[in-house]
Parts: C-alpha cells; structure tokens; sequence
C-alpha cells in the first residue's frame, strides 16, 4: 500500500468518526436547541415561574387587544391545541414588529407568572417561507374563508 | 479518438494552470456583470410585492443567494484542500486557499442582510437560533481557515493544518441547511427544495439569476486570487520568468 493510499484511508477513517461523534452530540442535545416552545410543551412540563423562556404559536384570532395606555397589548398564543394568555409592554426599543399580527406566527420571550399568563419583554413575529404578490395572496385568504364558512 | 482526448492533469500543473486560467478569467467575470444587472433588475423593478412583508422581501435577492454561496463555497473549499491533502496536489491546496476570503465574504454578506430584515420583518436584529448560529460559526471557521493559514510560513504546512480544518468544519453545513428543520427556530424554512417551489416565478428567476451571477462572480475571483497564489509560491519556476515577462 502506498503512502497516498494509507492517508487518503486515515483521513476517510476520520471524518466518519467526526461525523458519528457529531451525530451523536447532536441526538444527546435534541430539543435543548429549539429556539422556543410550544403552549402545549409548556403546559405538559410545568417550568417554573422566573424562568426565561420563549414560546412560539400562532396570535390566536380575535384575541389581540391594546390596554388604554395604548402600550400594552394582550393576546394569546396558540399552537391549536392549547393556548396562553400572553401580556406585553411595548417599548421603544422593542417595538411591535410589522409581521406581527392576528393569525400569523409569532414567538414571545419572557417568564410564566404564578396567575398561569406569560409575561412576555420580547415579541417576535414569524414569518412563513411562502412568497407571492398580494391578489395571489388574496385570493388564498379568500377561500380560507370560504373554507372556514363552509366547515361551520 | 484518443488522439484528440485533452489531458486534463496536465492543468493539474501551475505551469500550465496559470495561463488558462488568465484566459478564463473574462469568460467568467463578463457574464457575471451582466447577470448582476438583470437580476437586479428583475428583483426590483420586475418581481411583484409580497402579499405579507410587502417591499422589505426584496433583500432576500441577496440575502439567499449569498447564504448559499457561503455553504457552496465552504464544501468547495474542503473538497479542493481534501484533495490537496490526500494526493499531494498542489494546484487543489491552492484553489482552496483561494476559495476562502470569497465564502467568507458571501457568509458576511448573507449575516449582514439577514440582520437588516430579521429588524423589520421578526423586531429583532439577532436572535441565537440555531440557523443564525450555525451560519456565524461558518464565517469564523472561514476567519479561522484564513488565519490559520496565514500564520505558518511554511506553505506545505499550511495547506495540510488548513485541510484539516476545513474538512472539520464540513460538519456544520448539514446542521446550517437542515437546522430549520431540525429544531424549530425562528428563521422561516427552506421555500426552493427539491419537491416545492414556494414563490412567484419572477421572484424566483431573480434570485436564481443572481445566484447564477454569484458562482461566475466567485469563480472569477477564485481565478485571479490563485494566479496570485501560483505567482507566491513559483517564484523561483523559470517557467513564471517565462510567463510573465
């Protein structure tokens, strides 16, 4: 066997240890690297209160309302089939995202109070990987609609 | 037949590489420019809205196709320093090497884009979600590469630290691509796979054409960037005497 032979083995060798090993660091690790939770998730493992964490949903339809002082909003989370209440203080520095709206995907970061409503510091909006111009995007929403008509 | 067959070694040679590649250089940057321009164009004056972010969509004109020359590049880089490695091949360590500062620029450029929507679109600028990560860790495994490289003088040396390196480091583009599969994160999924195309079709042509142009822009940065290289390292080849007097 050559020596070229012999390297080109060694290095072969290598990188498929390399690759288990990360494979395997990466199965041990699993959900740790979500970003956030789901309501359900946060419902089934019952986190402390005065933990930071992040909870991704949906801003569930008709939920989304703004307090007199026209800087805290309340809404609700829902990933369809649990839901969490969620408050929020708009701040200059974190405002409201333009994405952010009814229906659509949001994550907000904060803490779980001990009256079971999350108190977010954070809200981040969502979007999806579906771009198109807005009479397609109409014409979608429409028979949503529709459909949602027809299902009642 | 055998006859007319090209000897493709023979430009495994920095001899007989470094003129070719002197030639190859306009046949690669002339159309770039000219892809730069049309899908330019076709991004944003041709492209319609988006239905949800409106105009703000359009930086992913270059936003997407950098991210993925930062990825393309970076397996690129690896394969050519394996090679250069495995074989002994000079030319491949040096295309690696010349590789490098391109991917490094186009991961910068896809971090840089990417925080000037995440503002507008998510409310943030950053967020340490596992696509972002992944893809900052990328950028300092090219820094890491480039250094690393540049701090043995010794260039046979060099070649072999950086192939392990950069072998090493394969690892992470898999974790980038499929990271918004893998964990939920707040970077949105993949809209082009191999089954769906989630996008206008001029939407789409824009930023493919501009992909496009990306690869023949790298490519013939790659070809300058090694010729200089070549010149480095051959400097006492009476051949380069020859070549560039």
């Amino acid at each position: 066997m050559k020596r070229r032979h012999k390297r080109i083995i060694f290095i072969v060798c290598c990188l498929g240890a390399l690759g288990f090993a990360a494979w395997l660091v990466f199965r041990a690790l699993g959900d740790n690297l979500a970003f956030s939770m789901s309501p359900t998730e946060i419902m089934a493992k019952k986190v402390s209160a005065n933990r930071v964490l992040r909870v991704g949903g949906l801003v569930e339809k008709g939920t989304l309302k703004r307090d007199n002082d026209g800087l805290t909003l309340r809404f609700a989370v829902t990933d369809t089939a649990n839901t969490i209440p969620v408050v929020y203080k708009e701040t200059a520095s974190h405002p409201v995202p333009d994405l952010f709206k009814e229906g659509r995907g949001c994550v907000v970061q904060g803490r779980v109070g001990s009256d079971g409503v999350f108190y977010a510091d954070q809200i981040m909006a969502k979007h999806d990987e579906n771009y198109m111009p807005p009479e397609a995007g109409k014409a979608i929403d429409q028979a949503k609609a529709a459909k949602t008509l027809v299902d009642k | 037949m055998s006859k007319h067959r090209i000897n493709w070694y023979k430009y495994a040679a920095p001899a007989n590489f470094y003129p070719l590649a002197g030639k190859m250089i306009p046949v690669f940057a002339i159309p770039a420019a000219i892809l730069f321009v049309v899908g330019l164009y076709v991004g944003f004056f041709v492209a319609p809205t988006d239905a949800v972010q409106g105009e703000s969509y359009r930086i992913l004109f270059i936003h997407v196709p950098a991210a993925w020359m930062g990825m393309f590049l970076y397996v690129l880089m690896a394969v050519y320093a394996g090679v250069g490695w495995a074989f002994n091949a000079r030319l491949a360590s040096m295309m690696a090497t010349a590789i490098g500062p391109t991917g490094a620029i186009f991961t910068f450029i896809s971090l840089v884009t990417g925080s000037l929507w995440g503002r507008p679109a998510w409310g943030v600028w950053w967020v340490w979600d596992a696509r972002l990560t992944s893809t900052l860790i990328l950028l300092f495994l090219y820094i890491g590469f480039i250094s690393l490289q540049s701090s043995i003088d010794d260039w046979r040396r060099a070649d072999r630290a950086g192939a392990v390196l950069a072998l090493v480091g394969v690892v992470n583009v898999p974790i980038i691509y499929f990271s918004v599969q893998w964990w939920n994160s707040l970077h949105q999924g993949a809209t082009i796979t191999k089954s769906s195309f989630k996008m206008a079709p001029s939407m789409a042509a824009a930023m493919l054409i501009l992909l496009g142009a990306c690869w023949l822009y790298s490519i013939a940065v790659v070809l300058v960037r090694v010729r200089y290289i070549i010149r480095e390292r051959e400097q006492e080849a009476p051949w380069l005497a020859e070549a560039t007097a």
